[in-house]
This record gives C-alpha cells, sequence and structure tokens, in this order.
C-alpha cells in the first residue's frame, strides 16, 4: 500500500511541475524570452524606485550589420542616458515581422521596434502604435531635419531611420560587348538594350524580374518602380487607382512586350530577391533593379563584375523627378509601454547627424537624417553616383502607409503573372487586381 | 466508537485513492495534452466563429459566416483541390517507390556491401529537413539548372522548362520532390516488414506451384497490409499539413498552381490579417485529418484484436 501511496504522490507532483512549468513566469527583463509586458512591469518597478529602465529595442537591422557595429551604438546611447539601458531583440526580417504581429496581437510588443512600412497602417488599426507626433511635441523635437515619416490620419507613426533605394544596375561589361555605351534611360532605350543583351543559346538575357508569391516584395520594387519612375502614380485621393490609369497601364503593357520578347529571364513567376541578385552576380543577366544594399554582396561574390548604377528609365520625353523605389528600416514606440518619454530618446539619438550619419554608413544605406552624409557616399564611387540620382529624383514607395501591403502586392502579383501569362487581357488583369485592392480599403 | 470512525475513514480515503490512482499517473500526460492540444484547438474553433479576432480589439461572434465564406470561396475550392492531388498522388507513390526499394533491398540476389551501401543512398532524402530540401530543388529545377541542362543534353526537351514558375507543370513538380522527400519512410518501414515474413511461407508457397507474382500477392502484400495502410493513413495526415516544402520553393504560385490549405491559411493569416478566416480554414484542414485519423484508429483497434 506504502508503494502505491508514494507512486500515487510522485504522479501528482509530476503533474503539478508539468504545470507550473507550463505557467512560469517570464525570465526576468535580462533574458531573451522574457515579454515586453513583463519587462515594462519589471522596469516601472524600477523606475519608481529611482533605478534604471530597461527598454527592449525588437529589430532584424543588427544580424544585417557587421557585427558589434549596432550593439556599439546603443552602448554609445547608454553612456549619454545614464538610467536607460537597451536590450535588443534581434532577428531575420519575417522572424521579426511575426514576433512583432504576435505582440500587437497581444500587447506585448517591445517598447521601441524596427517596422516596415508595409505594416504601419495594420499595426495603427489595432492601436499597437504610439503617435510619434505627440512624442515630439512633448520633448519639443524639430522634426525639420527628418527626411521622411509616415504619417496615418494627421500622426507620424513611424520614422525611416535608414532608406535603401532602388536604383538600375548594368552589367558594364555585357553592355560594351552588345555596344551600348550609356546606360539606358527611356523605356525604348531599356527595350532595345534588354534586346541587345539577350542571347538565349549563352544563358544571358537582358533584364530579370522576381515574381514569387513567398515574398511578392518584386510588385514594389521591380514593377511599380516603372510607374513611379515616370512620376506616376498608383493612388488618387488615399484609394486605389489601377484602371483607367495611363501610368499604371502603360507600365505594365510595356512589361508584358519585354516578356513576350523573351528578353527577361526564365523562370520569372518563382523567383525571389535572392534569385535575381544570384542572376546578376554570376553574369547571367545585363540589367536588374536592385537595393543598393546590395552592393557590398556582388561586390563579395563577384569580384571581377564590373557593373553601374543609373536612374530608373522614364517614358520618352519625361523631365521631371524621377521615383526611385525604396524600402526602409524604420522606427515606432508601441503604445502599450510605459517609457515612452525613455522610448523618444532612443528614437531621438538614432535620428541625429552623427549617429544617423553612423548607421547609414555601416548600413550602407542613404540616411533618414536630411543633414547625415554617410561615409561612402565620398569613398566609393557606385554609392555617389547612387547619392546624385537619389537626390535628383525622389524615394518612391506608395506601399508604404498601406493596409495589408503586402497582401495587395500579392495579389497583385496573382493578377500580373496571369496577364503575362496570356491568361486575360490588360483590362481584365487591372479591373481585377483593382476589385481584389479595393476590398482592402 | 471513535476508532471504528477514524478506521472507516481511512478506509474509504484508501478506497477512493484506488480509484484515482489510474487518473493520477496518467495526470502529466493529460496535462500536457490539454496544455499543447486540447486548449489551442478549442481556441482556434473560438476564433474561428468570432469576426476578426486579434485585428478586432472587440471582436464579436458571428457563428458560422467565417465557415461560409471559406467554403463558397473559388480559391479555397482550388487550395482543396490541390491539397488533395498533392497528397494522393504523394501516398500513392511514397507506396510504389519505399516497397519497391523495400523488396530491392530484402533481395538475396544482391551481395550485403552493396544493400548496406544502397540502404544509405536509398534513406538519403528522408535526412534532409524541409527547407534544404526546397532549396536543393530550387537549384536543381530553375531554369538555368542541372536538371533542364541534363534533359537538352540527352536531347529530350528542346527548350528550357520552367518547373517550378509554370502554371501547366508547377504543381506537379512539387508533388515530385515531396515524394522524393518522402519515400525512405515507407521504404525502412517495409523493410522491417518484409523481414519479419517467415521463409518458411514462402518455401509452402513454392512447394505449392505458385510463381514470383502469385508468393508477391498472396504472400507479401496481405503480410505487410496492416503496416501499408498504417503508414498510407499516417503519410495522408502528414503530407496534407506540408507547408514549408511548398512555401519555400513556389510560394503558393505561380497565381494559384500550387495554393495548398496550409498556404491559404499562412496567408489568411500572417499576409492578410484575416485570423478568424483563417482559423476557420485551419479547422477545416483539422476536420479532414480527423476524418483519416479516425479510420487509423478504428484500423489501429481492429489490429490489435
Amino acid at each position: 500500500m506504502n508503494r502505491k501511496f508514494v507512486s500515487l504522490w510522485l504522479a501528482l507532483i509530476m503533474a503539478v511541475a508539468v504545470l507550473a512549468g507550463c505557467a512560469a513566469p517570464a525570465a526576468p527583463s535580462g533574458d531573451a524570452g522574457s515579454t515586453s509586458s513583463d519587462t515594462a512591469a519589471d522596469t516601472s518597478a524600477d523606475t519608481s524606485g529611482g533605478e534604471e529602465v530597461t527598454l527592449e529595442f525588437t529589430q532584424w537591422w543588427e544580424p544585417e550589420l557587421p557585427e558589434g557595429e549596432f550593439r556599439a551604438l546603443m552602448d554609445e546611447f547608454e553612456a549619454q542616458n545614464p538610467g536607460i539601458k537597451v536590450e535588443l531583440i534581434s532577428g531575420p526580417y519575417s522572424a521579426t515581422k511575426q514576433q512583432v504581429v504576435a505582440g500587437a496581437a497581444t500587447g506585448t510588443m517591445s517598447d521601441v521596434i524596427g517596422l516596415d512600412g508595409a505594416w504601419v497602417s495594420d499595426f495603427v488599426k489595432q492601436g499597437a502604435l504610439a503617435s510619434l507626433s505627440d512624442l515630439m511635441s512633448e520633448a519639443g523635437f524639430d522634426d525639420s531635419e527628418l527626411a521622411a515619416q509616415i504619417q496615418l490620419n494627421g500622426a507620424t507613426y513611424m520614422i525611416p531611420v535608414v532608406n535603401f533605394v532602388y536604383p538600375l544596375f548594368s552589367n558594364a561589361d555585357l553592355m560594351a560587348a552588345a555596344g551600348i555605351e550609356n546606360a539606358p534611360s527611356t523605356r525604348a532605350e531599356f527595350a532595345d538594350a534588354a534586346a541587345a543583351l539577350t542571347n538565349a543559346d549563352s544563358n544571358v538575357y537582358g533584364w530579370v524580374l522576381p515574381l514569387s508569391l513567398e515574398a511578392p516584395n518584386g510588385i514594389q520594387n521591380d514593377v511599380m518602380a516603372w510607374v513611379w519612375a515616370s512620376g506616376g502614380s498608383m493612388m488618387a485621393d488615399g484609394q486605389p487607382h489601377l484602371t483607367d490609369n495611363e501610368a499604371v497601364s502603360s507600365a505594365m503593357e510595356y512589361i508584358k512586350e519585354l516578356y513576350d520578347a523573351g528578353v527577361i529571364t526564365p523562370g520569372a513567376f518563382s523567383m525571389s530577391e535572392q534569385d535575381k541578385v544570384e542572376e546578376f552576380t554570376n553574369g547571367r543577366v545585363g540589367m536588374m533593379i536592385d537595393s543598393l544594399a546590395h552592393i557590398n554582396l556582388i561586390r563579395e561574390r563577384n569580384p571581377d563584375l564590373n557593373f553601374t548604377i543609373a536612374a530608373l528609365p522614364a517614358v520618352e520625353g519625361y523631365t521631371g523627378a524621377r521615383g526611385l523605389p525604396y524600402a526602409s528600416w524604420g522606427i515606432g514606440v508601441a503604445e502599450s509601454t510605459p517609457h515612452k518619454a525613455e522610448a523618444w530618446k532612443l528614437v531621438q539619438y538614432l535620428m541625429s547627424e552623427e549617429v544617423n550619419s553612423k548607421l547609414s554608413s555601416i548600413a550602407n544605406a542613404f540616411p533618414g537624417n536630411v543633414n547625415s552624409t554617410p561615409d561612402f557616399v565620398e569613398s566609393d564611387e557606385l554609392f555617389g553616383a547612387a547619392f546624385d540620382i537619389y537626390q535628383a529624383g525622389y524615394p518612391a514607395n506608395e506601399f508604404v502607409g498601406l493596409p495589408v501591403a503586402e497582401a495587395l502586392m500579392r495579389s497583385f502579383d496573382e493578377q500580373f503573372q496571369l496577364y503575362l501569362d496570356g491568361g486575360q487581357s490588360l483590362e481584365e488583369f487591372l479591373t481585377n487586381a483593382q476589385e481584389a485592392w479595393a476590398e482592402n480599403f | 466508537m471513535t476508532v471504528t470512525t477514524r478506521t472507516s475513514a481511512r478506509a474509504r480515503w484508501y478506497k477512493t485513492s484506488k480509484r484515482l490512482a489510474p487518473f493520477a499517473y496518467l495526470s502529466p500526460t493529460l496535462v500536457l495534452l490539454t496544455i499543447l492540444s486540447l486548449i489551442p484547438i478549442v481556441m482556434v474553433f473560438y476564433y474561428s466563429l468570432m469576426d476578426n479576432v486579434v485585428m478586432n480589439p472587440d471582436p464579436v461572434f458571428v457563428g458560422l459566416k467565417n465557415y461560409v465564406e471559406i467554403l463558397t470561396d473559388d480559391v479555397f475550392h482550388t487550395a482543396l483541390f490541390n491539397t488533395l492531388y498533392f497528397t494522393l498522388m504523394s501516398v500513392i507513390f511514397h507506396l510504389i517507390i519505399g516497397l519497391s526499394f523495400a523488396m530491392l533491398l530484402n533481395t538475396d540476389a544482391i551481395n550485403p556491401f552493396t544493400k548496406a551501401l544502397f540502404r544509405v543512398i536509398y534513406i538519403l532524402p528522408w535526412v534532409f529537413t524541409a527547407s534544404i530540401i526546397a532549396i536543393l530543388w530550387r537549384l536543381m529545377l530553375n531554369p538555368n539548372g542541372v536538371i533542364n541542362y541534363l534533359l537538352e543534353w540527352s536531347g529530350l526537351i528542346s527548350q528550357k522548362i520552367e518547373w517550378l514558375g509554370s502554371r501547366q507543370v508547377a504543381l506537379h513538380a512539387v508533388t515530385f520532390i515531396n515524394i522524393w522527400s518522402g519515400y525512405p519512410f515507407y521504404m525502412v518501414s517495409l523493410l522491417a516488414g518484409l523481414q519479419g515474413i517467415p521463409n518458411d511461407m514462402y518455401e509452402a508457397g513454392t512447394i505449392d506451384g505458385a510463381n514470383k507474382q502469385q508468393l508477391f500477392r498472396f504472400i507479401t502484400l496481405p503480410q505487410l497490409r496492416p503496416i501499408i495502410i498504417s503508414l498510407a493513413m499516417l503519410d495522408f495526415i502528414w503530407t496534407m499539413q506540408q507547408f514549408t516544402l511548398i512555401w519555400m520553393t513556389t510560394g503558393g504560385g505561380p497565381i494559384r498552381a500550387t495554393e495548398v490549405l496550409s498556404t491559404l491559411t499562412y496567408k489568411m493569416a500572417f499576409s492578410s490579417y484575416e485570423f478568424s478566416l483563417a482559423s476557420a480554414n485551419a479547422f477545416v484542414i483539422l476536420a479532414l485529418s480527423l476524418f483519416v485519423a479516425y479510420f487509423y484508429v478504428r484500423h489501429q483497434g481492429a489490429t490489435n484484436e
């Protein structure tokens, strides 16, 4: 009986232990496993005692920067702001996105968050982001030095810290071999160049177009770029404007002509941005629209590749400023954080002229502070050229701030693929895409 | 009197504890199952009955509206068809290839060293994770990849095939990749089954005048039947939930050519932020899996009897 009794109690203790293990409180704030709300609770207790505040900062930037560089900037911030510590929670872009989505839903967002412009609208709808306009005015911050602010309903919710622009990359050796002297400036010149560069027998094509549905950002960077480069827009009064829009229809028709002419690298429908860069790096494609962030990667992978950078081609006769697609490392503050003032100090620090110059230099990106100048502009010819293009044009990305931006790109992508594949006419494509988009507005 | 009461109380406690003992032994498992399975399932079902949870701070009860919406959606029908095609073809070819290789490895016609070598080679696809398999096949099936090169070189095709980029071919291509990656599980299980068939049965069959085909049909297959049925049912459930492989090779595209229920659910949740619709979709997948699981459990019960 005793043995049975002991076994029974052991089993009960195990059950309780399992329950306790599952319901155990999260690790202390210094632990990567802690949640924002736990940290917030810990830190508010600390603050009330006049002790230090620990800010959680979730972003995907740290892994993309040279090791230790971003932490060094945070250490500098901590030294300048005694009593505030920054705990970096870093991960790849997609993992960060899921973490932030879950945090927004459950009210456990980190105090400061790295944001993509495509996420902002949805988080604002959920009430997960704090109004930076309020924080700026409380801190008496002059926002004239910010290059851009992502606003919704008249309030700023995201500030682009650094921007990665997407100019036209050309393989100079392939261009020279095809008898093309300068990078194309108009759509007609681009079509001629693409045709001259294409040699299917040697596996070389004029242009590369990634349309993978897994990550449909090719619609933003490689397709809509043609609309923005000629000063066009896919929106009107805050609503989708895909039908009866000459700027959009002419750009789509133009890409279809290139596709039908066979000057685009095969496999476009399943190609991702990474594949695009790989094709260009290996000398199998003459031209691509890509992020400046990839310059060093291309140089590392193929040091012998001779390439140049130019503004995106526009329609014939267009003389206005050319829109240049961009992606940002944006920053925002959680509405749920009890440390908004401290969080804003961190944002302000990252946006300051000196720190923003440093960050853009190590990220190979363009600064979010209008007064900052990254080092590479002076030291690197290609980046210098890109900076000139950036300053002559304007950063254009109409997906920033739109609701469910990725879903919009994906639904457009599906209709666009069907159009390119001959499954529907241009009118049908744009009407279907417009209908799909309109459901989300 | 007091002594009698104390004794009967002790006896009652002893009886009660004896009755409760089995539950106490089971309790660690029951607690874990409740936390890890039951509560999430109930929550997802609850979400599926609400107006967009997570994104909506005050969701309202909408009943079966989400189910009606997805069940009447053309995209859902496409995804369901693709899922069933992907799953059924995978299960059928897993079985055929797995059984063929298992019989090959069980034969006495090959020397033990060669058999051991082929065991290693044949089991290799099973060693890789889904993401490695996806990357590997993306590279090989690239229009400029090695598969097209070999087919062109051997004269079987005259122009490059966009294996993952063509809506006519993509679903077959991802199904093929899944078949390649999954057959070793069948092979290993069936090989164990084949090795367990007593040789006497074959000898008796041979004495009775049965040829190779008859031995296979009347001895091998019936002996392997319980294993085959279990494998097929488990494989059906697992394959129906396949996500990583399809997501990383085609993302459900081109257009909707490889859209399956799992990729559709993911897009609803993490691209459109329609968590209630995604929950309803996930519940439909659960219902389909449960349907097959029911037969699996019944079959297991019958086998045990």
